[in-house]
């Protein structure tokens, strides 16, 4: 290959005194300082700016409804339409989850319940969230499809305890999922 | 010592302190706030004072747009752990910071903030000490700060900090000499050194670099604008050298060497480095207003009509200044977003071959006008050819200096 030689531009005088292009430059950061004052900054609309510069103000403003299909926020258990807890504590998502952050306590139904055949649901089901990476290998794991990543992502808490989702949270934040798989019930 | 004196001076040291580290307060958030806007972001709005700790039920968000945001800050420094390397060289490790703080804050002794004060017989002039020679007690005050800045570097044991200090050495004692010589066709147009005789000439006929009212329009002075115009560019210039600011900040280039001579201090010890460019940074402000912005002169012939000493008279020159000082820190702060770093060798080139030819052929130009009336108009135009073959010498001098060796001389 050819060695190509690049030669630097020649400047004019004007360019070697330097001040002109500084000047240009103050012309623009001060535009610039203008228009995020009044809230006219480029994007400013298109990115729904909070009125300074193109920023949202966080917790009043949300981006909520521009979250993609696919956002992976916290994991959460849910329930079919019959409000039977899906997981059927296998365990596997405690098994694969790479931070460790799951923890089962497996409990057996009692016979008399009206799911007896499903045998098994979690007495105890922890998400330690300081721990969670969000990364979605739960949900990929179940067989149950009974975790699920959902757009929620803000959580907050003072202590470690309050951090850890046990498993009333977690129906809570997941709710009713419906039209899965249905082989425990007669929808089918 | 007259009683009410040293009063006064106890009063103004303590005030006037308190202004600067306001000041230096005032800086961080302006700091952090313009930045912002300029980058289209909206900067630290939401600091507030909470209020149940002074007994509130409630936190409410009082409407002052994160105001309280410096005493935060200052008392997340307070609260940090303090860590000292187990490798420094401790003595010097603890003394550099204050190296760094107290000349800053000493050179403000010498600065007017406002018009003198009357109470009763006894004239109270509103700077700490009148000197006489007030530009070279700061530039001798100010020169000290380079030893915190090297020590540190060189206390800190450690790589970075070193290459930190050496820089700043070098820089700060390089534009120290084009700090110096710009300001001499300065004091040389005013005839004195006592920067409250400077500001009350520029009361009387105009400031400086606006002399539009009283009697300072003779063509003499008209021709004095450009070499007082290149001594402001140069001083200017210098002084954001001297304070280690943005287009000049290698000591302490974040991109190449981590923190420069600070990356080992923590907590308190960094709080004073930062506490110490910032007022060096005022104190800069402050000093060019005086020299070249009339210090706390209204300006427009507006000083003429109030009357002197009176206490709300001084109040108001003091706002004045402040509200000058405050202008030139946003300055400050405009350049530090808007050009880029030099490079060493570029800064290096700029203070001893380009600002340095420059200051010392502008003393000599301001010394022909100034001699006009003396010298008559055949002496200024023979006086001027000479000074331009000096000058052009000079000038193949300097570009011979920057010649680079030929690569095929190797």
């Amino acid at each position: 290959m050819a060695i190509i030689k690049v030669q630097r531009p020649k400047l004019s005088p004007g360019e070697k005194i330097y001040f002109g292009s500084i000047f240009k430059g103050m012309i623009i950061t001060l535009r610039h300082a203008f228009r995020s004052l009044v809230g006219k900054s480029t994007g400013a609309k298109e990115l729904n700016s909070s009125g300074v510069g193109i920023t949202m103000q966080y917790p009043e403003q949300k981006w909520d409804e521009e979250l993609p299909e696919y956002y992976r926020g916290t994991p959460a258990l849910v329930t079919d339409e019959q409000d039977r807890e899906r997981c059927v504590s296998c365990q596997l998502c405690e098994f694969i989850c790479p931070p460790k952050a799951i923890k089962i306590t497996p409990g057996e139904i009692p016979s008399n319940d009206e799911w007896a055949k499903v045998e098994k649901r979690p007495q105890a089901f922890d998400i330690d969230m300081i721990r969670c990476i969000y990364c979605g290998m739960c949900e990929e794991v179940c067989p149950e499809q009974a975790i699920y990543l959902r757009p929620d992502y803000v959580v907050t808490g003072t202590t470690r305890k309050e951090m850890v989702h046990d498993k009333d949270r977690l129906y809570e934040i997941g709710g009713k999922r419906v039209g899965l798989v249905n082989k425990w019930n007669e929808l089918k | 010592m007259d009683i009410t004196l040293f009063i006064a001076a106890a009063i103004k040291i303590g005030v006037f302190i308190g202004i600067t580290m306001t000041f230096v307060s005032i800086c961080v958030i302006f700091e952090r706030r313009f930045s912002a806007i300029i980058q289209d972001r909206v900067g630290p709005n939401r600091t507030m004072v909470p209020l149940s700790i002074l007994g509130f039920k409630k936190d409410f968000a009082l409407p002052i747009g994160g105001l309280t945001q410096p005493v935060a800050d200052g008392l997340k420094f307070i609260l940090k752990e303090d860590f000292t390397p187990s490798y420094v060289r401790t003595v010097f490790f603890w003394l550099a910071p204050v190296l760094v703080v107290v000349p800053a804050l000493l050179t403000m002794a010498v600065v007017p903030f406002g018009s003198p004060m009357e109470f009763g017989d006894t004239v109270i002039p509103m700077a700490v000490a009148d000197l006489n020679v007030g530009p070279l007690f700061i530039f001798a005050i100010a020169s000290l700060s380079v030893y915190g800045i090297t020590l540190a570097g060189w206390a800190s044991n450690s790589k970075y900090p070193f290459f930190g200090g050496v820089r700043a050495c070098a820089q700060m004692i390089s534009y120290e000499i084009a700090l110096g010589l710009s300001i001499i066709p300065v004091l040389m147009f005013f005839g004195t050194l006592n920067l409250g005789h400077i500001v009350e000439y520029q009361v009387a006929n105009g400031w400086l670099l606006l002399p539009f009212w009283g009697e300072g329009l003779s063509l003499q002075r008209w021709l004095l604008l450009i070499p007082l115009g290149i001594s402001f560019v140069i001083f200017t210039t210098s002084i954001f050298a001297e304070t280690n600011r943005m287009p000049f900040d290698l000591p302490e280039c974040e991109t190449e060497l981590v923190g420069g001579y600070h990356t080992e201090y923590s907590s308190m010890k960094f709080a004073l480095f930062f506490m110490g460019e910032y007022a060096a940074m005022v104190v800069g402000s402050a000093l060019i207003v005086t020299l070249f912005f009339g210090g706390w002169s209204i300006g427009f012939g507006i000083d003429g009509l109030l009357p002197t000493g009176a206490w709300w008279v001084s109040l108001l020159h003091i706002g004045c200044f402040l509200t000058k000082v405050t202008v030139f820190i946003l300055f400050f702060i405009l350049v530090r977003w808007t050009i880029p770093r030099f490079r060493y060798d570029q800064l290096m080139n700029l203070g001893w071959i380009v600002f340095f030819e420059a200051a010392l052929i502008n003393v000599f130009i301001a010394a022909l006008v100034v001699a006009l009336p003396s010298i008559g108009f055949m002496g200024f135009v023979i006086g001027f050819i000479i000074l331009l073959i000096a000058s052009v010498l000079l000038i193949m001098i300097a570009k011979g200096a920057t010649k680079k060796p030929s690569a095929t001389a190797v």
